[in-house]
């Protein structure tokens, strides 16, 4: 005897007579069986948004109870494809149904024939902890896939499978634990509402390598960190979320498409196969797992799709690789959660958000971190998620929320956008609360100075804005040499080293050396043009031209030519250093 | 089976009709209405329970009473006939014809809500549409499949331009299966006679469908139509094969309707009154655009709104924005000084340009002669700011030519006449025109060789 339908409205329904209904109890609802998830009980009646379009649904149709959460299937099989927010799987969808996706489609996320090649990692008689490596199987070109002991579990391994092929359902090792035996497969399930268990959460010293600029010098992520990127519609988070799919230096990518463009999503699939991973060559995808949950799909999967991600986030940092994940846009995963509180007729907080938003929004980021994992390893996952506040008002509670919570904002700015000024990230309002950290790292890795070139160009940054006030007010002319100069430093900064292109094939990625080697040549320009000016020269009498358009070429010019490049600017540098000494003296 | 006729009419408000005790409804079914005095309407169930089922009622509530209006459930959603038919002809916004035609008979009805083209299957939309006007070819190219909105303010050029761009990018198409699906929403009669004239006097009428909703007509069926304009073109692009521009015209005034409902239900306003579903509901309009693998045909979505106030942060604007692909935004101060098509390029932007330009589709130089264009009308435009307080003898002899480049820019290269189809290489030699205004020095966004090889620097 199952329940039946005595409500619908929208992606909410309310059913009765559902046998053992507990709260976030995955059920299968009316004839076509939608996916839905029980968010509240009221009784004998348990009310659930479901993950489906819900149209053509009809009163009495029955309700079955699972009995169980709403969980992701984790396997070898998760690399190189792509989800809904539910993790059916949208490839094989196609395959089967068609280019459109209709409702009450049944498909397992993980393929159930395919075999993969497992190499034992252990021996019979070993005792084990959950989270011990038992196994491994070469799940793409950059990704090997270790089989751990699932959380929970523990014991002397009684039988392990002999090298060789296996499909994710076949027990490849079985544990005793106090007489209790335990098979393990490759294929797991974990609910996506809660977090992996960490044995210790560790600080996060070592930053996220992007390859884009603004943020690897001035405001970086830590591997195991947060951050967020807030900005207007137009104002490039799409572009910045991608470039850190792309080139930042995680193990595995997890990207996000929450009530975002379809286009986007198809954007990825069709670049991702063709660009190559930095460190090995190899394709990117072979590191990537997509959820998609377009703006058009069901919203209620929408807002089970951040969590889906996460959770496969999780399940490979437990394999002690660094994940990053993209979450493109949490705006609308908190409009979702705001349209089904709306449907449950719940007193609304801030702007007809749940009261429970700053919760969520918490509780979801608090799962980033760099944790220990047995056996001395440590794996991590960073969470960037995208903010689309109405108006690009960040006052709006989203993105007030997120805020609070991470450690990085990237602050996209409409007027550095609309001047094509990109990354359009605004270095005078973004921060990075990691920076002190992360010294340590780049002082050790790439050069002592770097902490100290850092501030100088961000302490010229400032003075240009500064300066740029005083100017608009007595004008240009009037301005102290030396404030001149500073704008005139400032411009290359911005034009030259800020700005980045990311449709460009070099410039693109910039690699931290490249970044330092930069940085000196405009540290070396300055303080050599302010010597001049100490001497008495005067701007306009500094030939810098031909040196600052080599410094604009930098980044166009390929890593290995860098440092040949910077050698001649420098040389070109010292030239006029001297004559502006012979000038002074003159 | 025989439907069960209710009389069961609790509530009527003027967008809404609340009934008792139905059992059989299902969610988003359509239903019959009839009134005391014959007249017939359509409804559609927005939310059903054991106690009480709310319908939407397109049409005039004026005259139901709650004792004699009777209402039938159909069994099934709001479907709309699509064949070769429709070609050519004007429907209203519940698609009844609205011309002298006969009603469309087809066994292919289709639900009007479409379903979502799954990522997967999509194609990244990359081929160029020459629309002939500069300020969108050069500065914010359009491509085939793609959603890029017109945001404009009341009583500024969006219809001309919304009728230049059908009339231009048609002829690139000419050899192809190309058509045209209009939906006038709320707009009133002059507009839409406007529109009919030009499609009429081009020829284009036998190649367009027209979904027409006037401003004195039921506001309701605002809700339906764009849905039955994309039914129409999903037809039209994934079975014909054809190449669909659709033209949905004004947004706002969906926007209004939407509000209207959410009103009438109760609901939790979200920013302005909108209902906090808005963004959702206007995806499910805007994201059925698109090109699918396998399938030649594409739909290539033009909405156009009006931004109350000219606020670009309204909620209107700023969700469309955050969903489609871009957005060309109608300027009041270009257009005060006569400059027509008043595009700012500057707030402008087209998400998918990178993917329709370059080598194999325009120019090489493309991307970065216009790259180099917008940063220096952003800064002709600062300097242009900046003589208002320091005047313009205070400017260094950089900023002057910054200065004059911006107003040549919005003279030479935005402006142009209604009737003038500029070729993309005509748009770009223009830039390449303009940018030798400044100091060759200046071009820091193109790479020395093409400004060797296409710069007009004496």
């Amino acid at each position: 005897m199952g329940g039946r339908i005595v409500s619908v409205s929208g992606s909410v329904i309310i059913a009765d007579d559902l046998e053992n209904a507990k709260m976030n109890d995955i059920i299968l609802v009316g004839d076509n069986g939608l996916i839905g998830e029980i968010i509240k009980m009221d009784g004998s009646r348990a009310i659930a948004q479901v993950y489906e379009d819900t149209s053509g649904l009809r009163l009495g149709e029955k309700v079955i109870n699972t009995g169980n959460p709403l969980s992701v299937e984790l396997a070898p099989g998760l690399i190189g494809s792509i989800f809904d927010g539910v993790q059916r799987p949208l490839d094989l969808i196609m395959k089967k149904e068609g280019v459109f996706i209709k409702s009450g489609i049944k498909m397992n996320a993980i393929d159930r024939t395919k075999k993969w090649h497992f190499k034992p990692k252990a021996n019979a008689d070993d005792d084990v902890e959950a989270g011990q490596e038992i196994g491994e199987v070469k799940e793409s070109s950059l990704v090997k896939h270790k089989i751990l002991v699932p959380p929970g579990s523990k014991g002397k391994i009684k039988k392990i499978a002999d090298e060789g092929d296996y499909t994710v359902e076949d027990v490849i090792a079985v544990l005793e634990d106090n007489g209790k035996k335990t098979e393990i497969k490759m294929l797991t399930k974990w609910p996506v509402r809660v977090s992996r268990p960490v044995k210790e959460k560790l600080p996060p010293m070592i930053p996220l390598l992007t390859g884009q600029r603004v943020i690897d010098t001035f405001f970086p992520v830590a591997m195991g960190g947060s951050a967020a990127i807030p900005g207007p519609f137009g104002a490039g988070k799409t572009v910045i979320s991608h470039q850190l799919a792309k080139w930042s230096d995680a193990d595995i990518i997890v990207y996000c498409g929450a009530g975002e463009r379809g286009n986007e999503m198809t954007e990825i699939l069709t670049t991702f196969p063709e660009l190559k991973d930095q460190k090995s060559g190899k394709p990117l995808m072979d590191r990537t797992v997509l959820i998609a949950n377009t703006s058009n799909m069901p919203v209620a999967a929408r807002e089970a799709s951040v969590y889906t991600a996460v959770t496969i986030a999780e399940y490979y940092r437990d394999m002690g690789y660094n994940v990053a994940l993209m979450a493109d846009s949490t705006s609308r995963w908190a409009e979702a959660l705001r349209e089904i509180s709306g449907r449950l007729e719940e007193m609304p907080g801030e702007e007809g958000y749940p009261a429970y938003l700053a919760r969520r929004i918490g509780e979801f980021y608090e799962r980033a971190g760099m944790v220990k994992l047995p056996g001395g390893k440590t794996g991590s996952v960073t969470v960037i998620g995208a903010v689309s506040p109405a108006g690009g008002d960040i006052s709006e509670p989203v993105s007030q929320s997120t805020l609070r919570v991470v450690r990085v904002f990237w602050a996209l700015d409409a007027a550095l956008a609309n001047a094509r000024h990109f990354p359009s990230i605004n270095w005078l309002n973004s921060y990075s609360l990691y920076t002190d950290n992360l010294d340590q790292w780049y002082r050790k890795n790439i050069d002592n100075d770097w902490p100290d070139l850092r501030e100088k160009m961000m302490s010229l940054l400032q003075k240009e804005a500064e300066i740029n006030e005083i100017a608009q007010l007595v004008g240009y002319d009037a301005l102290p040499e030396k404030d001149k100069l500073v704008l005139d430093v400032a411009k290359i900064i911005r034009e030259d080293y800020l700005q980045q292109n990311a449709f460009d094939d070099i410039d693109t990625y910039s690699s931290t050396n490249k970044e330092h080697i930069m940085l000196e040549i405009i540290q070396l320009l300055y303080s050599t043009e302010e010597k001049m000016m100490d001497q008495g020269v005067t701007l306009d009498k500094i030939d810098n031209k031909d040196i600052k358009q080599l410094i604009a070429r930098i980044r166009y010019t390929k890593e290995d030519e860098v440092s040949s490049l910077s050698k001649d600017i420098e040389n070109k540098i010292a030239r006029i250093g001297k004559k502006g000494a012979l000038h002074g003296k003159s | 089976m025989v439907k069960v006729e209710y009389k069961t009419v609790q509530t009527v408000t003027n967008v809404l009709l609340f009934l008792n005790g139905v059992k059989e409804a299902s969610y988003g079914e359509l239903a019959e209405i009839e009134l005391d005095d014959g007249r017939r309407l359509n409804g559609q169930v927005l939310s059903t329970n054991e106690e009480v089922t709310v319908l939407q009622v397109f049409g005039e509530t004026s005259g139901m009473d709650t004792k004699n209006t009777k209402v039938k459930f159909s069994g099934t959603t709001f479907k709309f006939p699509v064949s070769d038919e429709i070609v050519g002809r004007v429907f209203d916004g519940m698609g009844r014809p609205r011309d002298d035609g006969a009603p469309v008979y087809s066994d292919d009805k289709r639900d009007i809500n479409g379903s979502p083209i799954n990522p997967y299957a999509r194609e990244e939309p990359s081929e160029f549409i020459q629309t002939g006007i500069s300020a969108i070819d050069g500065m914010n190219t359009l491509v085939r499949g793609q959603k890029l909105p017109i945001f404009s303010g009341s009583g500024l050029a969006h219809n001309k331009l919304a009728a230049q761009i059908v009339e231009q990018s048609k002829v690139l198409s000419k050899k192809e299966n190309f058509y045209i699906v209009f939906g006038g929403i709320g707009i009133n009669s002059e507009d839409a006679n406007f529109f009919m004239g030009q499609f009429k006097n081009s020829g284009a009428m036998d190649r367009s469908v027209v979904f027409l909703n006037l401003a004195a007509e039921p506001s309701m069926e605002r809700i339906i139509l764009p849905r039955l304009a994309l039914t129409a073109a999903e037809y039209l692009a994934f079975d014909k094969g054809a190449h669909v521009i659709v033209i949905l015209l004004d947004m706002t005034n969906y926007c209004e309707a939407l509000r209207e409902i959410s009103a009438a239900r109760d609901e939790v306003p979200g920013r302005r009154g909108y209902p906090g579903y808005m963004y959702s509901d206007l995806a499910s309009i805007f994201e059925r655009a698109g090109k699918i693998k396998g399938k030649v045909g594409s739909i290539t979505q033009i909405p156009v709104l009006t931004m109350p106030s000219d606020d670009i942060t309204h909620p209107i604007p700023d969700l469309t924005g955050y969903i489609t692909e871009g957005q060309i935004v109608i300027s009041r101060s270009l257009d005060k000084v006569g400059i027509y098509p008043s595009i700012d390029v500057l707030v402008s932007l087209s998400r998918l340009m990178n993917q329709g330009i370059g080598k194999d589709q325009t120019r090489e130089d493309h991307k970065s002669l216009s790259d180099q264009l917008y940063a220096a009308y952003a800064q002709g435009k600062q300097v242009r700011s900046l003589i208002e307080i320091v005047g313009e003898d205070a400017l260094s002899d950089s900023d002057k030519k910054y200065l004059k480049f911006a107003d040549e820019f919005e003279r030479r290269f935005i402006n142009q006449d209604f009737s003038e189809n500029r070729k993309i290489n005509e748009t770009l030699d223009i830039g390449w025109d303009l940018l030798s205004i400044l100091d060759k020095s200046e071009m820091k966004r193109i790479k020395p060789e093409l400004i060797e090889k296409y710069g007009k620097w004496k």
